[in-house]
């Protein structure tokens, strides 16, 4: 039997915590005005399925549109292009509604065909969308190719149905994801690879003009199917700027916002200034910053000697170093994930314990080991911090300061005894907590060339949670949620992690921007939620 | 001469094909894996693998050289990893840019190193001399952060004078190209001033002193012709050097070049582009040095090409 809802408000208020009313946009809003934003690096690809960055993340989001979307500012789940949808009892089959009347920029009315189209697509092993895992719920992933995905249906212009081989409570977040945006079929054909340079898409702005290296310009969808937003003209995005640089340009007027956020060396000048101070917002971010233990390489096979790291670092002084970007952890999970343990206190800065339990791991003199570390600012200086720690309680840690990517293969391949995180850290791609297990701490990623660093991999665990994931069932939201509490509750008790800090998100912008905070530190669209923020002029 | 050309060409192409070998051959025995780059924290093993597969990056060492060299040769540089553009329409559309501040900053070196060459060894071992050779010191081991830092900050957001950064207009090449003359002045001046001192020994130098000449004449109608030569051959690699980028004054002032696609492709494996960007400023330097060294003879008919 199944449980056919009429009004998506109702269906929504069921399968979340939090009530999902929709988003009324700023009343004080007006509309028009050109933005200005800056970011370092360039731009790589605006193709959905294909772009994972900082730069391109927010900017997808605002040139496509999902079947499920967020409300601006906040975690909570609305509809997107699907007007409604209904899940079975046995939570394997989503139905679809889409809206009516949605165009692509291309001015072609968008149907249930696209969907099925996108989401064979971004599954196509061809088209290498570092996304395709995410969606391997969806009944006849093991076999996606050209042929298409057998559990995506149409069912009529303006329905879809997908069937999972197995219950998945997070994949109404997964059909929020840009990997899961609606792209037109002819549109990536005729680009062929350069989709990625000639966007097309439902959203609110279109691309205008994309000069390689130097600028993007965003321009207005017109015929934008969310009425009244957005309220901006344009969106200029230029690249290839240093972020001190765009600091100095914001203040002489030229930048709107500085996509990078403000340099470390310029922070404790910006926020001792109050008229620049004013000009900040702060936000939480779901991301958590860890130093990982390899439970493979001795002596870290020991619990005492993992127990005793967790005891001998001293977050306080980390989170200094960073200026008080962050706030100490506890747990994997940062404070604002859903499932977060409240009350936990996680292990104790205890230096003098932390020897006692090396002692009773038969190492009262300590040992020597290896800490790998991204080599750039600031995460060496936080290293040597870990260093001095670990010397305190007689372990000598060796620093080995390298790039990103060489880090990156050393974690994959097991051969780094202790990794801080930082630069290559976890920040959720949607904000449910199963998205910090899995790959991190989960046997998935425990293998050759995963994201499991620790190597840690506990059965029982990983069982909970795929437990947790089996329940769809709206009802059961708060249950699941305290499941997910247990496994990492679970986790610390093995600790293969360290949990260092939780970072804050710092973005600037300028005197003339509108809009609430909340929409400059959107835990989604990251910086800047383009759609709805507006200039006063 | 037609035989030189035709030798310096084929060892400029035996030069080129071992940059490409080992810039190669390096980026396959680098421990870093252009592919998990591309599939991201998330991606399962089978996604690892099935990109690997269709990159052909499964393949023996000597297979992915010999396919990459092979559509080289067709005039195909091949797609970035990440970006999926071709990494020739990358590189064309930084070159101007690239030429462009490459030029600017190699006449504001050429002018303040060698002015400051020639008044050196004209004034050797005095004070002049000694202040000048400092500041050349100075200027070759300034860090290019602070230098391009400074001049943004001094001449650009306080003075007003120049943008703050960007391209586009002459005013948006002024800045970076100076702050890279004065950067690599240093160079030009110690080169020119030992040159302009053993020219200054020579004996006709001294007939034409003797002849009664003046100071001006003798030294820029026949010393500083015959000086300035190892000044030529200095260019060719300064071309190379600025073709490879400049990352550092390219991103303070936002400049467009190919430095920054380079660094951003390093940072993430992106090989195609870092063979690409490699291959370009290898060409350039050896382009460079074939012209230096063509030129030499129009400058000083003593030296003869065989």
């Amino acid at each position: 039997m199944k449980r056919l809802l009429a009004s998506t408000a109702v269906m929504l208020a069921l399968a979340l915590p939090a009530l999902a009313q929709d988003y009324t946009p700023d009343p004080a809003a007006k509309p028009g005005g050109s933005i200005t934003v800056t970011y370092k690096d360039d731009v790589a690809t605006l193709d959905p399925a294909i772009g994972y960055d900082w730069q391109n993340w927010s900017m997808i989001k605002s040139l496509f549109d999902g079947l499920m979307d967020y409300v601006p500012g906040t975690t909570t789940l609305r509809p997107g292009l699907a007007e409604s949808y209904e899940i079975s009892e046995d939570g394997l089959t989503y139905t679809f509604k889409l809206r009516a009347g949605v165009k692509f920029h291309n001015g072609r009315e968008m149907t249930a065909e696209d969907v099925k189209y996108s989401l064979d697509r971004v599954t196509n092993p061809e088209t290498q969308s570092p996304g395709a895992g995410f969606f391997s719920a969806i009944a006849g992933f093991e076999n996606a190719g050209p042929g298409g995905l057998s559990g995506v249906e149409v069912v009529d212009p303006l329905t879809v149905k997908i069937t999972l081989s197995r219950p998945d409570a997070t994949f109404l977040h997964v059909m929020a994801l840009n990997f899961a945006s609606v792209v037109p079929k002819e549109a990536v054909d005729e680009a062929g690879a350069d989709f990625g340079k000639k966007p097309v898409g439902t959203g609110a702005f279109k691309l205008a003009e994309w000069t390689l290296g130097q600028r993007l310009v965003f321009e207005k969808n017109a015929d934008y199917w969310r009425p009244g937003v957005p309220f901006l003209d344009s969106v200029v995005f230029e690249v290839g700027q240093e972020p001190v640089v765009a600091l100095l340009r914001l203040q002489n007027g030229e930048v709107d916002v500085p996509g990078d956020g403000i340099p470390p060396a310029k922070f404790t000048e910006v926020m001792g200034d109050p008229a620049q101070a004013a000009r900040v917002v702060v936000g939480g971010q779901l991301h958590t910053g860890y130093i990982t233990l390899n439970v493979t390489i001795p002596p870290f096979d020991k619990l005492e000697v993992r127990k005793a790291v967790n005891m001998a670092i001293n977050k306080d002084r980390i989170v200094q170093i960073i200026n008080g970007r962050a706030v100490p952890a506890t747990q994997p999970l940062p404070p604002s994930m859903p499932g977060y343990t409240e009350g936990y206190a996680g292990y104790p800065y205890d230096p003098e314990g932390a020897k006692a339990l090396l002692a009773e791991a038969g190492l009262a003199d300590g040992f020597e080991t290896e800490l790998y570390v991204m080599n750039t600012d600031p995460n060496p200086r936080i290293a040597q911090a870990i260093q001095q720690d670990l010397a305190a309680i007689g372990i000598k840690a060796n620093i080995q300061n390298l790039a990103q990517a060489n880090v990156i293969e050393a974690g994959g391949a097991g051969t780094a005894p202790m990794i801080w995180s930082g630069g290559m850290a976890w920040i959720a791609d949607f904000p449910d907590p199963s998205n910090f297990y899995g790959p991190i701490l989960g046997c998935a990623g425990a293998v050759d060339g995963g994201w499991n660093w620790s190597k840690f991999c506990d059965p029982v665990l990983d069982a909970k949670a795929a437990e947790a994931d089996s329940m769809a069932d709206p009802a059961k939201a708060e249950e699941r949620l305290k499941l997910w509490s247990d496994v990492y509750m679970g986790v610390m008790e093995q600790a293969p992690w360290v949990p260092v800090f939780n970072e804050e998100r710092y973005t600037m912008k300028s005197e003339r921007m509108g809009g609430e905070d909340a929409l400059y530190v959107d835990p989604v669209s990251i910086p800047v939620n383009y759609d709805y923020v507006w200039v006063k002029e | 001469m037609a035989a030189y050309l035709i030798r310096r060409l084929i060892q400029s192409a035996l030069i080129l094909l071992g940059v490409s070998f080992i810039t190669f051959f390096l980026l396959f025995v680098l421990p870093a894996d252009p592919v998990r780059q591309i599939a991201g924290r998330s991606a399962t093993a089978e996604t690892v693998e099935n990109i690997r597969q269709q990159l052909g990056l499964d393949k023996p060492f000597i297979v992915q050289y010999g396919r990459y060299l092979g559509a080289l040769l067709q005039g195909d540089m091949g797609r970035s990893y990440l970006q999926k553009t071709e990494v020739a329409d990358l590189i064309l559309s930084r070159l101007p840019a690239t030429l462009l501040l490459m030029l600017g900053a190699i006449a504001c070196e050429l002018v303040l190193g060698l002015t400051m060459g020639i008044i050196a060894a004209l004034w050797r071992g005095r004070a002049l001399d000694q202040t000048l050779m400092v500041t050349s010191f100075v200027t070759v081991s300034a860090p290019q952060f602070v230098v391009s830092l400074l001049l943004l900050y001094v001449f650009a957001v306080k003075l007003g004078w120049f943008p703050i950064g960007g391209y586009g207009t002459f005013a948006h090449l002024v800045l970076p190209a100076v702050t890279l003359g004065i950067l690599g002045s240093g160079w030009y001046s110690r080169m020119m001033r030992s040159s302009m001192i053993d020219v200054l020994r020579a004996d006709y130098i001294r007939t034409a002193r003797a002849k009664g000449l003046t100071r001006a004449r003798i030294v820029l109608r026949h010393a500083l012709p015959n000086a300035i030569l190892p000044v030529i051959a200095m260019i060719g690699i300064d071309i190379g050097i600025f073709m490879g980028g400049i990352v550092v004054v390219e991103s303070v002032f936002g400049w467009p070049g190919i430095g920054q696609l380079a660094w951003q492709a390093i940072q993430r494996v992106d090989i195609p582009i870092i063979m690409g960007v490699t291959l370009v400023s290898a060409f350039a330097i050896v382009l460079g040095n074939l012209l230096a060294d063509l030129i030499a003879p129009l400058i000083d008919p003593r030296i003869r090409l065989r």
